[in-house]
């Protein structure tokens, strides 16, 4: 299955046929910190992704000036 | 997962709420999130006007949308802080949302209002670049807010930013920062125009799935000058604590708003005078804005901003 990272973008072929929580939680990523999307239609943690799918894994976090408007916020 | 309104697959989890939702019901239900908050916290009212800031990320273009959606008479205001690639495609994204939605958008660019950018006021200055951006845009959002004629400004901060403040906040004891942090700062001199913050009530994620389900075009990238910041890792912390136990960022928050901050708050609001070189509210006798930027030798800025 190929992976689409961000920060910096990149492609990572991971193992498919499970839940998308096993695939985050294997990749170290909290499932509260991104979203995951398959072909444009978001994906909750226990859709199942298969070894064929693209899937992209979008960072949600944003930080940096406090008090101001959030950094690409 | 099922939505928990019309048992149709649901794409969006919500787990505080112990809910998920469809497409159509996640939109509703971060609608409603933000309606309330604007009633329940009598951030404006129907016939104010209201400046948006907006940098080009999902909160504050989802914000936006909410409002303009609502019928709310709401104009954006960008920044273009001047870094690089990731200016220019903010600024890009901002204008094209604005050109979509046939929204009011106002822009100050850094380099072309004072002479320079973000990165060298902050390195003449001696501040870090996040600190900079931060007191830039106070300042250029309550500027052009009070020129430009509007009653309130309305930023996009999140429950997953204030929780962050809150954390770094309580980690440093930094009691006159906790007394000021609120969904509303109410006016509190005639030249500081009230700021609002209506995404408080829902999460990071939520405004990205909102924005995602819009088919709202925002910046993904994160600033260069982010990584490491301290706030970061105050999320990231908050995260791992929300993934043991769901519900507990709000929690920590609305706690904080509902159990301690009326009692900081009773202290009594900071005594303000205009800046004696720009006008702007300020507790000295220069404001910290004009300080930086005369050490930065910034020219001086535009009375209002121009609309692209």
């Amino acid at each position: 299955m190929k992976v689409r990272l961000h920060n910096p973008r990149r492609d990572l072929e991971v193992r498919g046929g499970r839940r998308v929580l096993e695939v985050l939680t294997e990749m170290g990523m909290n499932p509260e910190s991104y979203l995951v999307i398959r072909g444009g239609a978001l994906l909750t943690a226990d859709a199942v992704v298969g070894d064929d799918d693209e899937i992209e894994i979008r960072p949600v976090i944003s930080g940096g000036a406090a008090g101001g408007a959030p950094c690409a916020a | 997962m099922r939505c928990l309104k019309c048992r149709e697959a649901a794409v969006v989890e919500v787990r505080r709420h112990r809910a998920a939702y469809c497409a159509g019901h996640f939109l509703e239900f971060f609608e409603g999130q933000v309606h309330r908050a604007i009633t329940t916290q009598r951030m404006f009212g129907p016939a104010e006007r209201i400046l948006v800031a907006v940098s080009g990320g999902k909160d504050s273009l989802a914000l936006w949308d909410v409002l303009l959606r609502r019928g709310d008479d709401a104009a954006g205001l960008h920044v273009d802080l001047g870094i690089g690639d990731y200016s220019r495609s903010s600024r890009a994204k901002t204008e094209e949302f604005a050109r979509t939605r046939g929204a009011r958008l106002l822009v100050v660019d850094l380099r072309a209002e004072y002479g320079t950018g973000i990165e060298a006021i902050a390195s003449a200055s001696g501040r870090q670049p996040c600190s900079a951006c931060g007191l830039v845009k106070r300042y250029l959002f309550n500027r052009t807010a009070r020129r430009a004629g509007f009653t309130a400004v309305a930023t996009g901060h999140n429950l997953d930013d204030e929780a962050a403040v809150l954390l770094g906040n309580l980690l440093h004891w930094s009691m006159e920062q906790l007394a000021r942090q609120a969904p509303v700062l109410e006016q509190t001199h005639p030249h500081l125009v009230r700021r609002v913050k209506p995404l408080y009530r829902t999460s990071e994620r939520e405004s990205a799935a909102y924005a995602l389900l819009r088919n709202i075009d925002y910046v993904i990238e994160e600033c260069p000058h982010s990584r490491g910041a301290r706030s970061l890792v105050h999320k990231e912390v908050l995260n791992s604590l929300e993934a043991a136990r769901a519900g507990t960022k709000q929690a920590f928050y609305w706690g904080f708003l509902d159990r301690l901050a009326p009692a900081l708050q009773a202290g009594g609001a900071v005594l303000l005078r205009p800046c004696g070189w720009c006008d702007e509210p300020t507790t000295g006798e220069v404001c910290a804005f004009c300080r930086m930027m005369a050490r930065a030798g910034a020219r001086p800025g535009a009375e209002v901003p121009s609309t692209p």
